[in-house]
């Protein structure tokens, strides 16, 4: 089994639509343990119950890059081994990803104004997420910009692998510049700096998120398979009309329009 | 490197001359930063203090409205297929046009700074120091931008689309632009450390523009 033999849309359809339901039921037990577990997380002792955003915020922010991430990798599919599903997966993930992104911008404004009196503040980490979410809705109108999936596909490609750039930029904003946000606590030399009782829960729900948007993305990538599918046979069906009303018109005017046509 | 050199000669005489419209784009930079006075009021303090901003968003859209030139009178002509079937690599023959553009429409941007300082108050060090950042920051926004300008041309989509794909990519660029104006200015942050950051972010694009120009021009034209 290797990406290879997904290759067949009618085949990665066929394996696709066994193993939604498992990924939907995954997503969901493990949401519901996830969202149990942070509502049984104790409170911080300085941020209180506000602490409990942080089980939201963190994983729509990490998947708001991850799904950057796998558009990239998608995107060498497309350029480099011209994968034929490599710019379906693209064109699927933008708006999951432009969604995570947003949410994790709204929960962090949320959470940001009761720790830091401000809905929003013009920091290293904040303003590199703004401009993620610019890229995810300005890659969406590149998308609805051009007809051809083909030729967007190669435009999306281009621009998704150029704005990989701004990953690392995110991820390390806040060691590079000594801002309000607050340094990875999580993933960082020396061991995690949270509490088990806090871990335990965010890695619950990072995974769930995870596992969500796997989910989503599969089933878009079902969606936007059948609507290029229908898509053809719509352009099928109206060149046959356009052909058959053409020898129509032909035989029933006979010699006075090949004379029109000379002429 | 003659035939670099060339199409460098070649490309900024085409821009100065009769419908090369390269100058247009000092004339929208004047344009906006008079605009700016009768928006925020004629306060020479409050001007002084957004001096550098102004500059620095009027080089921003002045540099973004002349970039659609880049590739699309090539593309329109047949030259640009020339240029990609030619037996210079195709990423050089970008950042040698990238260079050409940067020369006929950006230089002339820093060259009008000064006038333009005197207009918002800015003071010799100040003015200096706008113009200097300028000098470092618009290749940058040249070089990204080309990246946006051979997209729209690979997808005969113009205009609105590539402001809003160019557009993000030059936040960098703005922010410190003017933190390292603003610091000559107001302090408290050293002039060093964002400039030499603006100048990195240069460097970068020279790098990756050209490549990923060159990427969406060799995938994109049929």
């Amino acid at each position: 089994m290797t990406l290879i033999d997904l290759a067949n849309p009618t085949r990665f359809l066929a394996l696709t639509a066994r193993a939604l339901p498992w990924f939907a039921a995954a997503t969901g037990i493990l949401l519901a343990i996830g969202l149990y577990q942070s509502a049984c997380a104790p409170d911080d002792y300085q941020q209180g119950a506000t602490v409990k955003i942080m089980f939201i915020h963190v994983p729509n922010a990490w998947l708001s890059m991850f799904v950057w991430g796998v558009m990239s990798i998608a995107s060498l599919g497309t350029l480099v081994w011209r994968h034929p599903l490599a710019d379906v997966a693209a064109k699927a993930a933008a708006p999951i990803g432009a969604a995570f992104t947003f949410l994790a911008l709204l929960t962090g404004s949320l959470w940001g104004r009761p720790m830091w009196g401000t809905y929003w503040e013009w920091d290293a980490r904040l303003t590199s997420v703004l401009i993620l979410f610019l890229m995810y809705l300005g890659l969406m109108a590149l998308w609805r910009a051009v007809d051809d999936p083909s030729r967007a596909a190669r435009a999306a490609a281009v621009l998704t692998l150029v704005g990989a750039i701004n990953l690392p930029i995110i991820k390390f904003s806040v060691d590079w510049w000594n801002t309000l946000h607050q340094p990875a606590s999580v993933m960082r030399m020396g061991g995690s700096s949270l509490d088990r009782s806090f871990l335990i829960p965010l890695l619950l729900m990072a995974i769930a998120f995870t596992l969500l948007f796997v989910t989503l993305h599969i089933a878009a990538m079902r969606n936007e398979i059948l609507r290029r599918r229908v898509r053809s046979l719509q352009m099928m069906q109206a060149s046959r009309i356009a052909f058959s009303s053409e020898m129509g018109a032909g035989s029933r005017e006979g010699n006075a329009s090949n004379e029109a046509g000379a002429a | 490197m003659t035939a670099l050199s060339a199409l460098i000669r070649r490309d900024i005489r085409i821009a100065l001359r009769v419908g090369g419209g390269a100058l247009i784009g000092v004339l929208f930079f004047l344009t906006v930063v008079v605009l700016m006075p009768f928006a925020v009021g004629p306060d020479l303090a409050l001007l002084s203090r957004l001096g550098p901003a102004i500059l620095w968003l009027g080089a921003l859209l002045a540099s973004l409205l002349t970039l659609d030139r880049l590739f699309m009178a090539d593309h329109e002509d047949g030259s640009l297929d020339l240029i990609t079937m030619s037996r210079t690599p195709l990423e050089l023959a970008c950042a040698a046009k990238a260079l050409a553009h940067w020369l006929a429409a950006g230089l002339p941007l820093i060259v009008a700074t000064p006038v333009l300082g005197l207009l918002l108050n800015l003071d010799m060090v100040a003015t200096g120091a706008v113009a200097l950042t300028l000098l470092a920051g618009t290749p940058a926004l040249t070089f990204t931008g080309m990246i946006g300008a051979a997209l729209a041309v690979t997808l005969h989509r113009g205009g609105l689309l590539m402001a809003v794909l160019v557009l993000p990519l030059s936040i960098p660029v703005l922010i410190f632009g003017v933190a390292a104006s603003q610091a000559v200015i107001v302090g408290p942050m050293t002039f060093g450390a964002p400039f030499s950051i603006l100048c990195a972010l240069s460097l970068v694009s020279f790098v990756v523009g050209p490549f990923a120009a060159a990427a969406s021009l060799k995938h994109g034209l049929d």
